[in-house]
């Protein structure tokens, strides 16, 4: 396993970077009946919303509006748009969590695009294995198909101990075995699938389980959230990026004493937050990630 | 009881004697060190741990409201804390420097900041 050198993967444009991913083991071209259509989709993730922490973010209740309200701007409008997890912060308190979970849900129903999907993220979900997360936004994993990608939603905060589970490895695999070895797959998760810094925390307990079902599909990718910035890195083939946050930003893996959020910078409110369009083109195993921040400058 | 016989009786009792004494000696070894941490939301008591190279350690470990974990990623040890039991974690540290150890069972606001260091001097 290793990073990815940015040098070869980042082509920076526009409002933020693009990421054209490669080393896909040379299956860039596609069976031609697979249905597949040029799209995109934004992701956004980490929003916790009911977070209260004026030194890293004075505008805790304004962040996640005015990330809907870009998106709502966005010239065009993506085929879908994703969550991947900790949609709220968390909170001992059943009730509250209800509230910051029916919250959350009112506003992004302001987002125009209709075609919303959701994961969770350990905040929403570690205290009550997913109990009230599933009373607003169903099951905490599944799977779907869009115009020739096969996308996979795996849970891996549910579980406090940051585990998938047999059960769900189980139906990973189950759903796994329906798809052709060069099938497009993107996986969702929230946690890292790999060791990132298990120091902190940027680890999934069975996540290798997973990355071994995931191994022998040629055309993996891994879109996920949780470590509040950017980071790209391959397993393999397999390349993971992860999502800046919309709340504050974190250090980068063991870049600091200790993992505490990046304060709040008067200089240049909302700096590392943001939220991105990943870009899926047709017979090709590639996708373009062009990030953008909550606000413009 | 004739003198021979009691030669061989004498050297018989002080080689049984030197066996006692290498028993003793064996018992005698400093036994593993033993460290208490307890833990509780959000902290780690103590949160510093200062081990010698090279020298075995067991970590004794009591939650004391609601279920934890302990890691430490750079030993590959780890341990659920459950509230009324004692976990032990044993470790033989080899490399000198400080380390990070953290609670990996999300287990409140708070969490994220439950972590400590373990020290290892020569």
């Amino acid at each position: 396993m290793h990073a990815i050198d940015r040098r070869n993967f980042l082509k920076l444009t526009g409002l933020g970077g693009a990421v054209f991913v490669s080393g896909l083991g040379g299956c860039s071209t596609m069976g031609a009946n697979m249905a597949q259509q040029d799209f995109f989709f934004v992701q956004l993730s980490d929003t916790h919303w009911g977070f209260n922490g004026p030194v890293v973010n004075p505008d805790a209740k304004g962040t996640l509006p005015k990330a809907v309200a870009a998106v709502n701007a966005l010239e065009m409008q993506p085929d879908f748009i994703m969550f991947t997890g900790d949609l709220t912060h968390t909170t001992d308190d059943p009730r509250e969590r209800r509230r910051r979970l029916a919250e959350f849900k009112q506003i992004v129903g302001t987002l125009k695009n209709p075609n919303v999907r959701f994961m969770p993220g350990e905040h929403d979900a570690a205290l009550d294995n997913g109990q009230a997360w599933m009373e607003y936004f169903g099951q905490t994993h599944y799977s779907f198909d869009h115009k020739g990608v096969h996308f996979v939603v795996v849970d891996n905060v549910s579980d406090p101990a940051a585990r998938i589970g047999d059960a769900q490895l189980s139906w990973l695999k189950g759903d796994l075995d329906k798809q052709d070895k060069d099938a497009r797959i993107v996986v969702f998760t929230h946690r890292p699938l790999f060791d990132l810094y298990p120091q902190w925390d940027w680890a999934t307990r069975d996540g290798a389980q997973a990355m071994a079902l995931l191994m022998p599909y040629r055309n993996v990718t891994v879109f996920y959230g949780h470590i509040h910035q950017e980071n790209h890195h391959m397993t393999g083939h397999i390349a993971h990026h992860s999502a800046k946050s919309l709340i504050f930003p974190l250090p980068a893996p063991g870049a600091a004493p200790k993992r505490e959020p990046i304060r709040w910078d008067l200089a240049e409110p909302y700096r590392g937050l943001g939220f991105r369009r990943v870009d899926a083109k047709a017979q090709q195993a590639q996708y373009a990630i062009t990030e953008f921040p909550v606000k413009k400058a | 009881m004739d003198l021979q016989r009691r030669r061989l009786l004498a050297a018989g009792a002080g080689a049984a004697l030197a066996g006692a004494s290498f028993a003793t000696y064996v018992l005698a070894q400093p036994a593993e060190q033993v460290i208490r941490i307890s833990a509780r939301k959000f902290v780690f008591l103590p949160g510093e741990v200062t081990l010698k190279k090279s020298v075995p350690v067991v970590l004794e470990f009591m939650a004391l409201d609601v279920v934890m974990g302990f890691s430490a990623p750079d030993f590959k040890v780890r341990a659920d804390l459950i509230p009324g039991q004692i976990a032990r974690v044993r470790l033989l540290p080899q490399t000198i420097g400080s380390f990070e150890y953290l609670c990996d069972i999300f287990c409140g606001d708070g969490h994220e900041g439950m972590s400590g260091k373990i020290h290892v001097v020569a």
